[in-house]
């Protein structure tokens, strides 16, 4: 019951958030909220006993990369946006939100639909399988089968920062 | 305990919320942050199914997504400062052309 209450509580957070992150014309308000959302996100992981999971969302996530967004925001001293949002609810845009809506829908409808069967997947608890994951699990399993891809996001990360600094370089 | 389907719900709003934003928003930095949220939409959902089915994939593949949209956050700033420095503008619909 406990369980079940958190995850509401995360759930709705983080879905509010993210819906305020679409809502609110000042981008600076859309990071922080949005750093609102990847907290409850983590909650959410915590939920879901994936503690490593939660760790790196919030060190990561919500620490580096959303300070990074904070930074340029900060940087480029854009704190208005040049259109309201509902001048561009107008025209051919509302399709986004015709768009949203069904994607809302599709998604619910698909994922639902299976949910008859007392014993089927979905309708299983997340956590009814074997035991919880642990960190030395995971480290193991991350440099035996999924080497090739560990070390393959080593050259994206090296990419990336090259093109990093060669995109923002006065002259380009 | 939480079923597996109510995650995927959850996952299924945030995404498309995701979406809404990308379409909607006239601001190249909010487009960034609504593709944040879609990637972790999809984060969730891998994390939810790797717990339903005992497996630590779930958890490896979020490392490697969060990986991804690092090395993703860093160049479209980067973007971002190259092409305010052209325009002094966030919006993309001024940026139309490939060459200026």
């Amino acid at each position: 019951m406990t369980e079940l209450l958190t995850f509401y509580l995360f759930a709705a957070v983080a879905i509010v958030a993210s819906a305020l992150v679409v809502i609110r014309p000042k981008p600076m308000h859309s990071v922080l909220l949005l750093i609102v959302s990847f907290a409850a996100l983590a909650g959410l992981y915590i939920g879901l006993d994936a503690p490593f999971a939660a760790v790196i969302q919030l060190v990561i996530y919500a620490g580096a990369i959303m300070v990074l967004f904070v930074f340029v925001v900060m940087l480029l001293n854009a704190h208005r946006e040049d259109e309201k949002l509902g001048a561009s609810l107008k025209g051919p845009l509302r399709a986004g939100v015709l768009l949203g809506a069904v994607l809302v829908a599709e998604l619910v409808w698909a994922l639902t639909r299976f949910g008859g069967g007392r014993g089927s997947l979905f309708a299983r608890g997340a956590g009814e399988g074997p035991g919880e994951a642990s960190v030395a699990e995971l480290g193991r399993v991350l440099f035996t089968d999924y080497a090739l891809a560990f070390e393959a996001t080593s050259i994206l990360i090296i990419v990336a920062m090259v093109g990093a600094v060669v995109l923002a370089k006065r002259e380009l | 305990m939480v079923p597996l389907g109510h995650y995927l719900v959850v996952s299924g709003i945030l995404f498309a919320l995701g979406t809404a934003g990308v379409f909607l928003r006239r601001n190249v930095i909010t487009v960034l942050l609504s593709i944040e949220i879609m990637l972790n939409a999809v984060n969730l959902s891998f994390i939810a199914f790797g717990r339903t089915l005992g497996t630590v994939d779930g958890q490896i593949i979020m490392f490697f997504v969060v990986t991804v949209a690092a090395a993703e956050a860093a160049v479209g700033l980067a973007l971002v400062i190259a092409l305010f420095r052209h325009r002094e503008s966030l919006n993309p619909d001024l940026f139309t052309s490939l060459k200026w």
